[in-house]
C-alpha cells in the first residue's frame, strides 16, 4: 500500500472518454508506489501552472556515455527541498527495441518485472526515437535496472551527439511491398556503430531509418540523416487473377479515377488488350476480357500509389534494393530539410551488398565527424558546403536523379568543365 | 553496491520475436487486403495467410496494461505482438477463426480495434510535462483528449485516405511531420534569470544556437550573462535547452499552432512538410477544447470534400489554399506568409488562381 494520493482535479479529467487513459494507468501504479503518487502530484502541478518542472543533469551507467535521460525535479520548497520528494528523480532508460518492434510476451513481461522492481512501472512503447522508454528511475537504481536489461540481451539506445537508435518497418516479415531485408540492414548497420551510439562524440545526432518501400512507413526521408528506402529497377510485376478480382469489385470509375488518373507521371494507361505495347519496358495486366492496364516502367517513379490501391495485382519488380538519401531533419536550426538522394539505387540482395551499405554508412559518418560544425546535422552541413562537395568527400559520382532540375542561375565558376565532360564520357564508355 | 558489470554491447536479432507464420513466409508475401477496419489480411506466395489485428494503446503504459496485452497475446497470438510506429499494438494470427474473439477480448479490455487503412490512426507524440526538460505542454494529455474525440474515426475507415496526426510540446517538433500536427508556438522572447546564466550556460554555445543571431553576451548587474535582441527574436525556444535560465515557456504566451499537409510517403506526390494553418490557441489543459475544435473542423472538411486516396496534402493541392481556409473557416493571416530562408518558393509565381 502506498501513501495517499494527492488531489489531481486536472488529471482526473483525463480518465473519462473511451480512449485508454495513461492517468488511469498511473493511478494503478500509485496504489503500490509512493514514487508514482508523487509523480502524479508533480504532473498535476504542471497541469495547474501550465509549465514543465524537470531539469537535466548527468546520470549514466558503467562503460557508456549516453542512453540515460536524467531528470531532477525543479518543484522545490523555500528550503530548496523537493516538494514531491519520492519523485525527485525521474530518469529514463532508452533501450533499443528489436527491429520492427516485434516481441514475445516473455520479453515484455521481463521488462515489466524489472521496471516494477527498480523503476516507476511506466514504459512507453515506444518513444519518438524508436526506443523502449523505461520511464522513471532513481539515480541509485539505474545501474541495477540496466544490468538486468542487458542480461536479457538488450542494449541501450543513443542520446546526445551520437548515432541514435535505428528504426525499421515491419518489412519482409509481413509486407509484400518490402524491397530488401530491412531487419538485416538495420542489424548490420547498428552493430557497426555501437561505439558511436554508446559514447557520444559526433558533432551532433546521426539517425538511420530503414523503410522497405517508398511508402516510407518509418518516415525516414524527414527524420533521418541516412534514409534507406526500398525500391526496384526492373519492371513492375502483375497478377491477372488479382487484377480481374479487383476490377470486378471496384469497377471502371475507380480504376480510372483512383489508379490511372492518380499516377504522378502518367505512366499508366488504360488500353484495349490487343493494342498493349510489347516493348520490353512495359508491364501490363488485363482487368477484364477486353481492357488492360499498361505501365511504362521507364516513366514510373516508384511512388507506390497504384500498388497500394491494387495490392498484388500490381507489385514491385524483382531487381530490388534501396534508394539512399541523406540529410533529413526537423526545424532547428535552419528549418526542416528532407533527405536528398545520394545513391539512386543500391542493390540489396546478397551479403556483399549489405556490407557495401554498411561501408557507405561508415564513410558518411566519418565525413560528418570530420566536417560538420558543432551541433550541425548532415542536412545543415550539406546546405553549407553544397551537395557536390559532400559527394566528392564520400567518393560518389553525381547523377541527374539527385536533382529536381539542373542549376537555375549562372553564378558558378566553371573552368573545370572540359575535364568533367571527359570524366563523364569516359565513365559512359566504360559502362 | 558490488562492482558494476561491463556491458555486453550488441543489437540483438529480432528473429526469435517473430510469429512463426512470419518466419515461415519471410520475404515471400504476395498481397494484402482489409476484411474490416483494424484487421489486415496478408497472403503469401505459398498460400499461407495471416490476419493482423491492430488496437490502440495509450503509449505511456503501466506494467499492468502491458501484462494484460501479453495475456491476450498468449491466449490468441502464440505469445507474439508487434507495435507500429504510432504505438498501436498488432496481434498476428494464422487462423481466421481467432480474429473475432481476439477483437472482442481487446475491446472488452478497453483497447479500440482500428487504425488501419483510411482511418485516423493514433497520434505520434512526445513526452511533455511528464518527463521532458523543455516542454510547453503535455502531449499525452492533448493526445488523450484528441483520441477521445476521434475514437470513431480510429475504429472506422471513413476518411479519403489515411490520416496521420502528431503533437509536439515545443517547436523542435519531435512528434514529426503529419497530415495534422499540433505544435507549441511560443509568442514571447525568453525571460532570463541573469543570476544563473554564468554558472549554468556555456555562453558561446547558446549564442551559436540562435537561428537569427539575436543573442549576445552581456554584463547584467555586474554578472556575465546573455541578452536577447527582442526585436529580432522569433521566440523559437532554441536557446532554452542549452540554457535553462532562458525560460521560454509561459502559461499564457506559449500557444498551440496547427499544421496540415505533411506526408512522408512518396505515393502520388513527393513527400511534403506540413504548413501552418492555425495559431494562437490557448494551452488549455487538461483537455484543450480549442485545439480539438480546430482539428475537428479540418478533419470534417477533408472527410466531406476529399476524394478517395487523396491525403490531406493531395486534397489541398487540388482545391487550393483559398478554399482550404474557406471550407475550414480558419483565418488566413499575414503570419502564414513564409519569410524564412527559401520562402519565395512558397509564393504563387503564376497566374493560377481558383475563383
Amino acid at each position: 500500500m502506498a501513501k495517499k494520493l494527492h488531489d489531481t482535479p486536472n488529471l482526473d479529467q483525463l480518465e473519462s472518454g473511451p480512449w485508454p487513459s495513461f492517468v488511469t494507468g498511473l493511478k494503478r501504479l500509485a496504489k503500490d508506489k509512493d514514487y508514482v503518487v508523487d509523480l502524479l502530484g508533480h504532473l498535476e502541478h504542471s497541469y495547474k501552472t501550465r509549465k514543465g518542472y524537470w531539469k537535466g543533469g548527468t546520470v549514466g551507467v558503467f562503460g557508456y556515455g549516453g542512453g540515460i535521460i536524467p531528470r531532477f525535479t525543479e518543484i522545490k520548497d523555500e528550503k530548496d527541498q523537493a516538494v514531491f520528494k519520492d519523485a525527485a528523480e525521474f530518469h529514463t532508460i532508452r533501450v533499443m527495441p528489436p527491429a520492427g518492434w516485434h516481441y514475445d510476451t516473455d520479453t515484455l513481461r521481463k521488462f515489466c518485472d524489472i521496471w516494477e522492481k527498480y523503476g516507476s512501472g511506466l514504459i512507453a512503447l515506444h518513444g519518438q526515437t524508436g526506443d523502449i522508454m523505461l520511464q522513471g528511475c532513481t539515480t541509485e537504481n539505474v545501474q541495477a535496472a540496466w544490468e538486468e536489461v542487458n542480461a536479457m540481451g538488450f542494449d541501450l539506445g543513443g542520446a546526445g551527439p551520437a548515432v541514435r537508435t535505428g528504426m525499421s518497418c515491419v518489412g519482409a516479415a509481413r509486407c509484400e511491398q518490402s524491397c530488401y531485408d530491412e531487419a538485416k540492414a538495420h542489424h548490420m548497420v547498428i552493430n557497426r556503430f555501437l561505439d558511436d551510439i554508446h559514447r557520444p562524440a559526433l558533432p551532433y545526432k546521426f539517425k538511420f531509418k530503414f523503410s522497405g518501400c517508398p511508402n516510407d512507413c518509418m518516415n525516414s526521408i524527414q527524420r533521418s540523416d541516412m534514409a534507406i528506402i526500398g525500391t526496384w529497377r526492373d519492371n513492375m510485376r502483375t497478377d491477372e487473377k488479382l487484377a480481374r478480382q479487383w476490377f470486378a469489385k471496384h469497377g471502371m470509375n475507380e480504376l480510372v479515377n483512383d489508379v490511372v488518373g492518380m499516377c504522378p507521371t502518367r505512366a499508366i494507361q488504360l488500353k484495349e488488350i490487343k493494342s498493349v505495347s510489347k516493348d520490353a519496358h512495359v508491364s501490363s495486366v488485363a482487368v477484364n476480357d477486353t481492357q488492360a492496364l499498361e505501365i511504362n516502367n521507364k516513366d514510373c517513379v516508384r511512388c507506390m500509389h497504384c500498388i497500394n490501391v491494387m495490392t498484388g495485382a500490381l507489385a514491385a519488380g524483382k531487381d530490388k534494393g534501396a534508394t539512399i538519401l541523406v540529410g533529413g531533419k526537423s526545424h532547428l536550426k535552419i528549418g526542416a530539410t528532407m533527405g536528398t538522394v545520394v545513391v539512386p539505387f543500391m542493390s540489396l540482395k546478397n551479403d556483399e551488398d549489405y556490407e557495401q551499405l554498411v561501408e557507405l554508412a561508415q564513410t558518411i559518418i566519418d565525413f560528418f565527424a570530420e566536417n560538420a560544425l558543432e551541433h550541425e546535422r548532415t542536412g545543415e552541413m550539406i546546405e553549407r558546403i553544397g551537395l557536390v562537395n559532400f559527394l566528392e568527400g564520400i567518393g560518389l559520382d553525381v547523377d541527374p536523379a539527385m536533382v529536381n532540375s539542373p542549376r537555375m542561375n549562372p553564378y558558378v565558376r566553371m573552368d573545370g568543365w572540359d575535364e568533367e565532360v571527359a570524366k563523364v564520357n569516359a565513365k559512359k564508355a566504360a559502362a | 553496491m558490488s562492482q558494476p558489470r561491463k556491458p555486453v554491447e550488441h543489437f540483438l536479432d529480432n528473429k526469435k520475436f517473430l510469429h512463426p507464420a512470419l518466419i515461415a513466409n519471410y520475404g515471400n508475401w504476395k498481397y494484402h487486403d482489409r476484411p474490416r477496419p483494424g484487421v489486415l489480411h496478408h497472403v503469401s506466395h505459398s498460400g499461407a495467410e495471416v490476419w493482423s489485428v491492430r488496437a490502440g494503446t495509450q503509449r505511456q503504459m503501466d506494467v499492468y496494461t502491458i501484462r494484460k496485452l501479453c495475456d491476450i497475446a498468449d491466449q490468441f497470438a502464440e505469445g507474439r505482438v508487434r507495435f507500429t510506429i504510432r504505438s498501436n499494438i498488432e496481434y498476428i494470427v494464422a487462423d481466421e477463426k481467432k480474429v473475432a474473439p481476439l477483437i472482442a477480448e481487446l475491446e472488452k479490455n478497453g483497447f479500440p480495434v482500428g487504425g488501419t487503412g483510411n482511418s485516423v490512426s493514433m497520434v505520434a507524440h512526445t513526452q511533455g510535462w511528464l518527463h521532458c526538460d523543455i516542454p510547453g505542454t503535455d502531449a499525452s494529455g492533448v493526445v488523450k483528449a484528441m483520441m477521445d474525440a476521434l475514437y470513431d474515426e480510429f475504429k472506422n475507415e471513413e476518411m479519403p485516405n489515411r490520416v496521420r496526426l502528431s503533437t509536439s510540446c515545443c517547436e523542435i517538433n519531435c512528434g514529426g511531420q503529419a497530415d495534422i500536427a499540433v505544435i507549441v508556438q511560443h509568442t514571447k522572447p525568453p525571460k532570463i534569470n541573469h543570476d544563473l546564466v554564468a554558472n549554468v550556460c556555456e555562453r558561446p554555445a547558446v549564442v551559436a544556437r540562435c537561428p537569427v543571431a539575436a543573442i549576445r553576451p552581456a554584463l547584467v548587474n555586474g554578472k556575465p550573462s546573455l541578452e536577447v535582441d527582442e526585436k529580432k527574436c522569433i521566440c523559437c525556444g532554441a536557446c532554452y535547452p542549452p540554457c535553462p535560465p532562458m525560460q521560454i515557456n509561459d502559461p499564457e504566451h506559449s500557444k498551440l499552432a496547427i499544421w496540415v499537409g505533411g506526408k512522408n510517403s512518396n505515393a502520388r506526390s513527393k513527400p511534403t512538410f506540413h504548413k501552418m494553418v492555425a495559431a494562437g490557441l490557448p494551452n488549455n489543459a487538461p483537455r484543450w477544447p480549442e485545439v480539438n475544435e480546430v482539428v475537428r473542423k479540418i478533419l470534417m472538411a477533408y472527410k466531406a470534400d476529399g476524394r478517395p486516396w487523396e491525403r490531406m496534402a493531395d486534397w489541398i493541392d487540388r482545391i487550393g489554399w483559398p478554399r482550404f481556409f474557406e471550407k475550414t473557416g480558419l483565418p488566413f493571416t499575414k503570419y502564414m506568409i513564409d519569410d524564412w530562408r527559401g520562402s519565395r518558393s512558397n509564393l504563387n509565381a503564376s497566374a493560377h488562381i481558383r475563383f
